[in-house]
Protein backbone atom coordinates (compact mmCIF):
# COMPACT_ATOMS: atom_id res chain seq x y z
CA UNK A 1 0.00 0.00 0.00
CA UNK A 2 2.93 2.59 1.17
CA UNK A 3 4.32 2.02 -2.24
CA UNK A 4 1.50 2.34 -4.39
CA UNK A 5 1.21 5.97 -2.44
CA UNK A 6 4.36 6.67 -2.70
CA UNK A 7 4.16 5.79 -6.78
CA UNK A 8 0.98 7.83 -7.20
CA UNK A 9 2.07 10.89 -5.26
CA UNK A 10 5.57 10.68 -7.23
CA UNK A 11 3.88 10.97 -10.23
CA UNK A 12 1.51 13.77 -9.19
CA UNK A 13 4.94 15.42 -7.86
CA UNK A 14 6.21 15.35 -11.34
CA UNK A 15 3.00 17.40 -12.70
CA UNK A 16 4.27 19.96 -9.49
CA UNK A 17 7.70 19.99 -10.89
CA UNK A 18 6.70 20.85 -14.12
CA UNK A 19 4.11 23.47 -13.11
CA UNK A 20 7.29 24.63 -10.52
CA UNK A 21 10.04 25.01 -13.43
CA UNK A 22 8.13 26.38 -16.32
CA UNK A 23 6.67 28.99 -14.27
CA UNK A 24 10.20 30.03 -12.73
CA UNK A 25 11.83 30.06 -16.37
CA UNK A 26 9.22 32.01 -17.73
CA UNK A 27 8.26 34.43 -15.01
CA UNK A 28 11.85 35.39 -14.48
CA UNK A 29 12.53 36.80 -17.74
CA UNK A 30 9.18 37.92 -18.05
CA UNK A 31 9.45 39.69 -14.61
CA UNK A 32 12.52 41.60 -15.75
CA UNK A 33 11.07 42.60 -18.67
CA UNK A 34 8.29 43.96 -17.02
CA UNK A 35 9.87 45.35 -14.57
CA UNK A 36 12.11 47.59 -17.30
CA UNK A 37 8.65 48.65 -18.00
CA UNK A 38 7.56 49.94 -14.79
CA UNK A 39 11.07 52.06 -15.06
CA UNK A 40 10.63 53.31 -18.67
CA UNK A 41 10.39 56.68 -19.95
CA UNK A 42 7.10 56.02 -21.04
CA UNK A 43 4.02 57.10 -18.85
CA UNK A 44 1.49 55.24 -20.69
CA UNK A 45 3.49 51.68 -20.53
CA UNK A 46 4.05 52.45 -16.71
CA UNK A 47 0.69 53.05 -16.11
CA UNK A 48 -0.29 49.79 -17.98
CA UNK A 49 1.81 48.23 -16.31
CA UNK A 50 1.25 49.36 -12.33
CA UNK A 51 -2.73 48.70 -13.17
CA UNK A 52 -1.96 45.01 -14.41
CA UNK A 53 0.77 44.15 -11.42
CA UNK A 54 -2.28 45.99 -9.09
CA UNK A 55 -4.91 43.35 -10.50
CA UNK A 56 -2.87 40.14 -10.56
CA UNK A 57 -1.46 40.95 -7.21
CA UNK A 58 -4.55 41.82 -5.97
CA UNK A 59 -6.78 38.56 -6.82
CA UNK A 60 -6.39 35.20 -5.85
CA UNK A 61 -4.26 33.24 -7.82
CA UNK A 62 -6.79 30.46 -7.84
CA UNK A 63 -9.44 32.55 -9.00
CA UNK A 64 -7.10 33.68 -11.80
CA UNK A 65 -6.44 29.83 -12.91
CA UNK A 66 -10.05 29.51 -13.12
CA UNK A 67 -10.51 32.45 -15.45
CA UNK A 68 -8.00 31.67 -17.48
CA UNK A 69 -9.68 28.12 -18.14
CA UNK A 70 -13.43 28.52 -17.78
CA UNK A 71 -13.74 32.00 -19.03
CA UNK A 72 -13.12 31.24 -22.60
CA UNK A 73 -14.78 28.64 -22.32
CA UNK A 74 -18.28 30.24 -21.21
CA UNK A 75 -17.58 33.79 -23.99
CA UNK A 76 -16.58 31.75 -26.76
CA UNK A 77 -18.33 28.57 -26.46
CA UNK A 78 -14.56 26.79 -26.90
CA UNK A 79 -11.72 25.53 -24.66
CA UNK A 80 -8.99 27.55 -25.52
CA UNK A 81 -6.22 25.49 -23.53
CA UNK A 82 -5.39 22.14 -22.10
CA UNK A 83 -5.68 22.46 -18.32
CA UNK A 84 -1.81 22.32 -17.56
CA UNK A 85 -1.48 25.46 -19.93
CA UNK A 86 -4.05 27.04 -18.89
CA UNK A 87 -2.44 26.45 -15.43
CA UNK A 88 1.21 27.78 -16.87
CA UNK A 89 -0.26 31.13 -18.13
CA UNK A 90 -1.88 32.10 -15.07
CA UNK A 91 0.96 31.40 -13.10
CA UNK A 92 3.20 33.12 -15.35
CA UNK A 93 1.42 36.12 -15.16
CA UNK A 94 0.97 35.87 -11.72
CA UNK A 95 4.58 35.29 -10.64
CA UNK A 96 6.11 37.70 -13.22
CA UNK A 97 3.89 40.07 -11.87
CA UNK A 98 5.38 39.33 -8.08
CA UNK A 99 9.25 38.90 -9.73
CA UNK A 100 9.21 42.31 -11.38
CA UNK A 101 8.69 44.29 -8.48
CA UNK A 102 11.13 42.75 -6.41
CA UNK A 103 13.67 43.15 -9.65
CA UNK A 104 12.49 46.47 -9.23
CA UNK A 105 13.36 47.16 -6.17
CA UNK A 106 17.14 45.51 -6.73
CA UNK A 107 17.50 47.58 -9.79
CA UNK A 108 16.41 50.68 -7.88
CA UNK A 109 18.67 50.13 -4.98
CA UNK A 110 21.78 50.58 -7.14
CA UNK A 111 23.35 54.22 -6.77
CA UNK A 112 23.65 56.41 -9.56
CA UNK A 113 27.02 56.59 -8.77
CA UNK A 114 27.94 53.08 -10.50
CA UNK A 115 26.02 53.88 -13.80
CA UNK A 116 27.99 57.23 -13.80
CA UNK A 117 31.61 55.64 -13.19
CA UNK A 118 30.84 53.10 -15.96
CA UNK A 119 29.79 56.41 -18.14
CA UNK A 120 32.77 57.74 -17.90
CA UNK A 121 34.56 54.84 -18.55
CA UNK A 122 33.20 54.44 -21.83
CA UNK A 123 30.90 51.87 -21.34
CA UNK A 124 27.72 51.51 -22.91
CA UNK A 125 24.43 51.21 -21.02
CA UNK A 126 23.96 47.60 -22.01
CA UNK A 127 27.65 46.75 -20.97
CA UNK A 128 26.37 48.65 -17.22
CA UNK A 129 23.87 46.41 -17.18
CA UNK A 130 25.46 43.49 -17.72
CA UNK A 131 28.93 43.68 -16.48
CA UNK A 132 28.44 45.87 -13.07
CA UNK A 133 24.70 46.52 -12.23
CA UNK A 134 23.05 42.83 -12.60
CA UNK A 135 25.35 41.00 -10.19
CA UNK A 136 24.51 43.53 -7.62
CA UNK A 137 20.88 43.12 -8.38
CA UNK A 138 21.01 39.83 -7.87
CA UNK A 139 22.81 39.90 -4.55
CA UNK A 140 20.23 41.90 -3.47
CA UNK A 141 17.46 39.61 -4.40
CA UNK A 142 18.72 36.52 -3.53
CA UNK A 143 16.25 37.01 -0.03
CA UNK A 144 13.12 38.18 -1.57
CA UNK A 145 13.04 35.98 -4.65
CA UNK A 146 14.01 32.68 -2.29
CA UNK A 147 10.30 33.71 -0.36
CA UNK A 148 8.59 33.76 -3.54
CA UNK A 149 10.25 30.91 -4.96
CA UNK A 150 9.45 28.51 -1.80
CA UNK A 151 5.17 29.97 -1.84
CA UNK A 152 5.47 29.14 -5.78
CA UNK A 153 6.51 25.41 -4.81
CA UNK A 154 3.36 25.48 -2.81
CA UNK A 155 1.21 27.50 -4.96
CA UNK A 156 1.49 24.44 -7.74
CA UNK A 157 -1.24 23.03 -5.80
CA UNK A 158 -3.68 25.19 -6.71
CA UNK A 159 -3.63 24.23 -10.06
CA UNK A 160 -6.16 21.24 -8.47
CA UNK A 161 -9.12 23.43 -8.78
CA UNK A 162 -8.91 22.47 -12.26
CA UNK A 163 -8.17 19.21 -11.75
CA UNK A 164 -4.82 19.48 -12.90
CA UNK A 165 -3.42 15.99 -11.42
CA UNK A 166 -0.46 17.28 -9.42
CA UNK A 167 0.39 15.92 -5.86
CA UNK A 168 -2.45 16.99 -3.93
CA UNK A 169 -5.37 15.81 -6.46
CA UNK A 170 -3.66 12.55 -6.17
CA UNK A 171 -3.39 12.50 -2.74
CA UNK A 172 -7.33 13.27 -2.65
CA UNK A 173 -7.86 10.48 -5.26
CA UNK A 174 -6.84 8.14 -2.04
CA UNK A 175 -9.82 9.72 0.23
CA UNK A 176 -12.38 9.01 -1.99
CA UNK A 177 -11.54 5.39 -1.31
CA UNK A 178 -11.30 6.09 2.05
CA UNK A 179 -7.91 6.38 3.03
CA UNK A 180 -6.61 9.86 4.58
CA UNK A 181 -3.44 9.42 5.36
CA UNK A 182 -1.57 9.92 1.90
CA UNK A 183 -2.98 13.85 1.85
CA UNK A 184 -0.59 14.05 5.02
CA UNK A 185 2.41 12.39 3.54
CA UNK A 186 2.24 14.79 0.73
CA UNK A 187 3.75 17.28 2.91
CA UNK A 188 6.92 15.25 2.43
CA UNK A 189 7.16 15.99 -0.86
CA UNK A 190 7.15 19.87 -0.40
CA UNK A 191 9.12 19.45 2.60
CA UNK A 192 12.31 18.00 0.71
CA UNK A 193 11.67 20.41 -2.31
CA UNK A 194 11.80 23.52 -0.42
CA UNK A 195 14.96 21.92 1.56
CA UNK A 196 16.44 21.25 -1.37
CA UNK A 197 15.55 24.89 -2.49
CA UNK A 198 17.05 26.34 0.86
CA UNK A 199 20.58 24.90 0.51
CA UNK A 200 20.81 26.42 -2.97
CA UNK A 201 19.81 30.18 -2.00
CA UNK A 202 22.01 29.37 0.97
CA UNK A 203 24.99 28.46 -1.52
CA UNK A 204 24.56 31.02 -3.78
CA UNK A 205 24.11 33.64 -1.31
CA UNK A 206 27.56 32.46 0.00
CA UNK A 207 29.19 32.75 -3.66
CA UNK A 208 28.40 35.86 -4.06
CA UNK A 209 29.34 37.35 -0.21
CA UNK A 210 32.82 37.92 -1.04
CA UNK A 211 31.60 41.31 -1.94
CA UNK A 212 29.78 43.95 -0.24
CA UNK A 213 27.43 46.16 -2.02
CA UNK B 1 44.71 78.02 -28.95
CA UNK B 2 44.55 76.13 -25.44
CA UNK B 3 44.50 72.96 -25.09
CA UNK B 4 41.57 72.76 -23.41
CA UNK B 5 38.73 75.48 -24.17
CA UNK B 6 35.52 76.06 -22.26
CA UNK B 7 33.05 78.56 -23.68
CA UNK B 8 30.46 80.39 -21.87
CA UNK B 9 28.79 76.97 -20.36
CA UNK B 10 25.32 77.16 -18.70
CA UNK B 11 23.18 75.01 -16.92
CA UNK B 12 19.95 74.90 -14.52
CA UNK B 13 18.37 72.45 -12.80
CA UNK B 14 14.35 73.50 -13.29
CA UNK B 15 14.19 77.09 -12.57
CA UNK B 16 17.63 77.01 -10.06
CA UNK B 17 20.78 78.44 -12.30
CA UNK B 18 23.76 76.68 -11.03
CA UNK B 19 25.89 77.41 -13.79
CA UNK B 20 25.61 80.84 -14.97
CA UNK B 21 28.31 81.48 -17.83
CA UNK B 22 31.78 80.47 -17.06
CA UNK B 23 34.23 79.98 -19.19
CA UNK B 24 38.11 79.32 -18.47
CA UNK B 25 41.21 77.71 -20.67
CA UNK B 26 44.14 75.23 -19.69
CA UNK B 27 47.11 74.74 -21.26
CA UNK B 28 47.85 70.93 -22.16
CA UNK B 29 50.16 69.22 -19.29
CA UNK B 30 48.52 72.36 -16.80
CA UNK B 31 46.84 71.32 -13.38
CA UNK B 32 43.67 73.71 -12.67
CA UNK B 33 42.21 74.09 -9.20
CA UNK B 34 38.72 74.43 -8.58
CA UNK B 35 37.78 76.10 -5.35
CA UNK B 36 34.60 77.55 -4.10
CA UNK B 37 31.72 77.13 -1.06
CA UNK B 38 29.55 74.02 -1.09
CA UNK B 39 26.34 74.49 -4.09
CA UNK B 40 28.52 76.79 -5.84
CA UNK B 41 28.44 74.72 -9.46
CA UNK B 42 31.66 73.45 -9.01
CA UNK B 43 30.68 69.58 -8.97
CA UNK B 44 27.98 70.36 -11.95
CA UNK B 45 30.77 72.40 -14.11
CA UNK B 46 32.95 69.22 -13.91
CA UNK B 47 30.11 66.97 -14.60
CA UNK B 48 29.01 69.16 -17.55
CA UNK B 49 32.71 68.52 -18.99
CA UNK B 50 32.45 64.99 -18.63
CA UNK B 51 28.99 64.91 -20.00
CA UNK B 52 27.42 63.05 -17.16
CA UNK B 53 25.04 66.70 -17.52
CA UNK B 54 24.46 68.28 -20.62
CA UNK B 55 24.61 72.33 -20.30
CA UNK B 56 22.02 73.70 -21.50
CA UNK B 57 24.51 76.67 -23.36
CA UNK B 58 28.05 76.71 -24.66
CA UNK B 59 31.04 75.24 -26.03
CA UNK B 60 33.76 73.31 -25.63
CA UNK B 61 36.82 72.76 -27.19
CA UNK B 62 39.69 70.13 -26.79
CA UNK B 63 42.78 69.89 -28.76
CA UNK B 64 41.39 72.47 -31.50
CA UNK B 65 38.04 70.26 -31.78
CA UNK B 66 34.82 71.24 -30.86
CA UNK B 67 33.55 68.65 -28.66
CA UNK B 68 30.42 69.87 -26.86
CA UNK B 69 28.39 72.58 -29.15
CA UNK B 70 24.81 72.84 -26.64
CA UNK B 71 23.41 75.25 -29.98
CA UNK B 72 23.43 71.71 -32.12
CA UNK B 73 20.53 69.34 -32.04
CA UNK B 74 20.83 65.49 -33.31
CA UNK B 75 18.85 62.47 -32.88
CA UNK B 76 18.76 60.97 -29.20
CA UNK B 77 20.12 58.11 -30.60
CA UNK B 78 23.51 58.94 -32.13
CA UNK B 79 24.27 61.13 -29.01
CA UNK B 80 24.17 58.37 -26.82
CA UNK B 81 27.13 57.09 -29.07
CA UNK B 82 28.54 60.40 -29.72
CA UNK B 83 28.70 61.05 -26.21
CA UNK B 84 30.09 57.75 -25.26
CA UNK B 85 33.55 58.38 -27.38
CA UNK B 86 33.82 61.43 -26.49
CA UNK B 87 33.58 60.93 -23.07
CA UNK B 88 36.79 58.75 -23.56
CA UNK B 89 39.00 62.11 -23.60
CA UNK B 90 38.22 62.82 -20.23
CA UNK B 91 38.24 60.62 -16.97
CA UNK B 92 36.58 61.48 -13.91
CA UNK B 93 37.03 60.72 -10.16
CA UNK B 94 34.40 60.53 -7.71
CA UNK B 95 34.31 61.56 -4.55
CA UNK B 96 32.62 58.29 -3.28
CA UNK B 97 34.80 56.58 -5.41
CA UNK B 98 32.06 54.15 -6.77
CA UNK B 99 34.57 51.22 -7.69
CA UNK B 100 32.12 48.27 -8.88
CA UNK B 101 32.15 46.47 -6.03
CA UNK B 102 32.45 42.88 -7.19
CA UNK B 103 35.23 43.18 -9.37
CA UNK B 104 38.44 42.94 -7.75
CA UNK B 105 41.23 45.64 -7.85
CA UNK B 106 42.16 44.56 -10.91
CA UNK B 107 39.19 43.98 -12.55
CA UNK B 108 38.21 47.35 -11.30
CA UNK B 109 41.02 49.04 -13.80
CA UNK B 110 41.24 46.67 -16.57
CA UNK B 111 37.50 46.18 -16.91
CA UNK B 112 36.85 49.17 -19.49
CA UNK B 113 39.57 48.80 -21.11
CA UNK B 114 38.91 45.17 -21.85
CA UNK B 115 35.64 46.07 -23.41
CA UNK B 116 37.54 48.77 -25.81
CA UNK B 117 40.11 46.12 -26.49
CA UNK B 118 36.71 43.92 -27.54
CA UNK B 119 35.82 46.41 -29.79
CA UNK B 120 38.86 46.92 -31.15
CA UNK B 121 38.79 43.18 -32.06
CA UNK B 122 36.01 42.82 -33.89
CA UNK B 123 36.97 46.34 -35.47
CA UNK B 124 39.99 44.52 -37.34
CA UNK B 125 37.79 41.60 -37.77
CA UNK B 126 35.50 44.15 -40.42
CA UNK B 127 38.34 45.00 -41.67
CA UNK B 128 40.49 41.94 -42.39
CA UNK B 129 37.15 40.71 -44.16
CA UNK B 130 36.56 43.49 -46.39
CA UNK B 131 39.87 43.40 -47.31
CA UNK B 132 39.03 39.29 -48.38
CA UNK B 133 40.89 37.54 -45.28
CA UNK B 134 38.30 34.59 -44.47
CA UNK B 135 38.88 30.89 -42.37
CA UNK B 136 42.05 30.07 -40.56
CA UNK B 137 43.97 32.95 -41.52
CA UNK B 138 41.46 35.41 -40.36
CA UNK B 139 41.09 33.65 -36.83
CA UNK B 140 44.58 33.15 -36.02
CA UNK B 141 45.36 36.93 -36.97
CA UNK B 142 42.78 38.09 -35.05
CA UNK B 143 43.32 35.61 -31.65
CA UNK B 144 47.32 37.08 -32.18
CA UNK B 145 45.91 40.84 -32.33
CA UNK B 146 43.57 40.09 -29.35
CA UNK B 147 46.66 38.17 -27.16
CA UNK B 148 48.49 41.70 -28.04
CA UNK B 149 46.11 43.84 -26.91
CA UNK B 150 45.02 41.92 -23.37
CA UNK B 151 48.96 41.58 -22.94
CA UNK B 152 49.60 44.98 -23.29
CA UNK B 153 46.00 46.00 -21.16
CA UNK B 154 47.64 43.79 -18.19
CA UNK B 155 51.11 45.34 -18.48
CA UNK B 156 49.66 49.23 -18.55
CA UNK B 157 46.94 47.93 -15.67
CA UNK B 158 49.78 46.70 -13.73
CA UNK B 159 52.21 49.34 -14.17
CA UNK B 160 49.15 52.07 -12.61
CA UNK B 161 48.45 49.60 -10.02
CA UNK B 162 52.20 49.77 -8.82
CA UNK B 163 51.93 53.20 -9.50
CA UNK B 164 49.04 54.24 -6.81
CA UNK B 165 51.17 51.60 -4.45
CA UNK B 166 48.67 49.27 -4.46
CA UNK B 167 50.70 45.79 -5.98
CA UNK B 168 50.01 44.09 -2.93
CA UNK B 169 46.36 44.32 -3.15
CA UNK B 170 45.56 43.46 -7.09
CA UNK B 171 43.18 40.60 -5.84
CA UNK B 172 41.29 42.19 -2.90
CA UNK B 173 37.81 43.59 -3.09
CA UNK B 174 37.21 46.93 -2.60
CA UNK B 175 35.40 46.23 0.50
CA UNK B 176 38.40 44.84 1.90
CA UNK B 177 40.58 48.22 1.71
CA UNK B 178 40.36 51.80 3.43
CA UNK B 179 38.77 54.75 1.71
CA UNK B 180 41.91 56.19 0.67
CA UNK B 181 42.95 52.72 -0.95
CA UNK B 182 39.71 52.66 -2.48
CA UNK B 183 40.06 56.36 -4.02
CA UNK B 184 43.88 55.62 -5.22
CA UNK B 185 42.57 52.37 -7.53
CA UNK B 186 39.42 54.90 -8.72
CA UNK B 187 42.37 56.95 -9.76
CA UNK B 188 43.98 54.26 -11.36
CA UNK B 189 40.84 52.97 -13.24
CA UNK B 190 40.35 56.20 -14.34
CA UNK B 191 43.73 56.61 -15.94
CA UNK B 192 43.50 52.98 -17.78
CA UNK B 193 41.85 54.72 -20.01
CA UNK B 194 44.71 57.48 -21.16
CA UNK B 195 42.01 60.16 -20.88
CA UNK B 196 43.55 63.51 -22.30
CA UNK B 197 41.92 65.41 -18.68
CA UNK B 198 41.92 64.09 -15.68
CA UNK B 199 38.63 65.49 -13.34
CA UNK B 200 39.07 64.77 -9.73
CA UNK B 201 35.84 65.53 -7.90
CA UNK B 202 36.29 66.33 -4.38
CA UNK B 203 39.06 63.82 -4.35
CA UNK B 204 39.26 63.86 -0.61
CA UNK B 205 36.35 64.81 0.74
CA UNK B 206 34.80 61.61 1.43
CA UNK B 207 37.66 60.55 3.16
CA UNK B 208 39.44 60.31 6.78
CA UNK B 209 41.25 63.42 7.68
CA UNK B 210 44.28 60.97 8.05
CA UNK B 211 43.69 59.28 4.79
CA UNK B 212 43.91 62.40 2.77
CA UNK B 213 47.55 62.73 2.38
CA UNK B 214 48.24 59.47 0.49
CA UNK B 215 45.50 60.48 -1.98
CA UNK B 216 46.73 63.96 -2.39
CA UNK B 217 50.31 62.66 -3.04
CA UNK B 218 49.31 60.05 -6.02
CA UNK B 219 47.38 63.06 -7.44
CA UNK B 220 50.93 65.31 -7.03
CA UNK B 221 52.42 62.63 -8.27
CA UNK B 222 50.55 62.37 -11.81
CA UNK B 223 51.63 66.20 -12.51
CA UNK B 224 53.69 65.82 -15.59
CA UNK B 225 54.30 67.48 -19.04
CA UNK B 226 51.28 65.98 -21.03
CA UNK B 227 48.90 65.29 -18.42
CA UNK B 228 46.22 68.13 -17.96
CA UNK B 229 44.50 67.55 -14.41
CA UNK B 230 41.00 69.74 -13.72
CA UNK B 231 41.15 68.75 -9.55
CA UNK B 232 37.50 70.38 -7.78
CA UNK B 233 39.23 70.60 -4.13
CA UNK B 234 38.35 71.69 -0.61
CA UNK B 235 42.16 71.68 0.18
CA UNK B 236 43.80 74.87 0.02
CA UNK B 237 47.27 74.33 0.80
CA UNK B 238 46.78 70.97 -1.78
CA UNK B 239 45.84 73.73 -4.54
CA UNK B 240 48.50 76.77 -3.42
CA UNK B 241 51.26 73.72 -4.11
CA UNK B 242 50.22 71.57 -7.17
CA UNK B 243 47.82 74.17 -8.96
CA UNK B 244 49.16 76.05 -12.28
CA UNK B 245 45.86 77.45 -12.34
CA UNK B 246 43.75 78.09 -9.83
CA UNK B 247 39.43 79.42 -10.49
CA UNK B 248 37.54 80.64 -7.55
CA UNK B 249 34.06 79.49 -8.29
CA UNK B 250 31.16 81.46 -6.63
CA UNK B 251 27.65 81.24 -7.17
CA UNK B 252 27.72 80.16 -10.85
CA UNK B 253 30.48 82.81 -12.07
CA UNK B 254 34.27 82.23 -11.61
CA UNK B 255 34.74 84.94 -9.57
CA UNK B 256 38.59 85.21 -9.69
CA UNK B 257 41.08 83.14 -11.70
CA UNK B 258 44.71 82.97 -12.15
CA UNK B 259 47.79 81.38 -10.40
CA UNK B 260 48.33 80.13 -7.05
CA UNK B 261 49.98 82.95 -6.12
CA UNK B 262 47.24 85.54 -7.73
CA UNK B 263 44.33 83.92 -5.99
CA UNK B 264 45.88 83.19 -2.53
CA UNK B 265 48.24 86.25 -1.99
CA UNK B 266 46.67 88.81 -3.74
CA UNK B 267 43.15 88.05 -4.51
CA UNK B 268 41.41 90.98 -6.36
CA UNK B 269 37.68 90.12 -5.67
CA UNK B 270 35.78 90.71 -2.24
CA UNK B 271 33.86 87.00 -2.29
CA UNK B 272 37.43 85.50 -2.77
CA UNK B 273 38.70 87.18 0.32
CA UNK B 274 36.27 86.28 2.44
CA UNK B 275 35.89 82.57 1.18
CA UNK B 276 39.91 82.21 1.79
CA UNK B 277 39.88 83.99 5.13
CA UNK B 278 36.73 81.97 5.97
CA UNK B 279 38.67 78.12 4.50
CA UNK B 280 41.85 79.21 6.15
CA UNK B 281 40.09 79.09 9.96
CA UNK B 282 37.90 75.94 9.09
CA UNK B 283 41.00 74.32 8.87
CA UNK B 284 42.66 76.31 11.88
CA UNK B 285 39.99 74.64 13.91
Amino acid sequence: MFVEVTLSLLEGFGTTCLIFIVTLAASLVLGLIIAFGTMSRFKWLKAILKTVIWIIRGTPLMLQVMVIFYVPGFAFRVTLFPRLVAVFIAFIINYSCYFSEIYRGGIESISKGQYEAGQVLGMTRTQIFFRVVLVQVIKHIIPPMSNEIMTLVKDTSLARVILVEEIIKHAEDFIMRGIVWPLFYSAVFYLVFVGVLTLVFRYAEKKLSYFKV
Amino acid sequence: MAFLKIENYRKSFGSTEVLKGVSFELEKGQVLAIIGSSGGGKTTLLRCINFLETADEGRLYLNGELLFDAGEEKSRRTRDEDIRKKRLHFGLVFQQFNLFPQYSVLGNVTLARRLLDRQLVSDKKRELVASGMRGKALKSELALYAAELEKRTNAESLALIERVGLSDKLNAYPCELSGGQCQRVAIARALALTPDVLCFDEPTSALDPELTGEVLSVIRGLKSGDRTMIVVTHEMEFARKVADKVIFISDGVIEEEGTPEEVFGAPKSQKTVAFLSRSAKEEEA
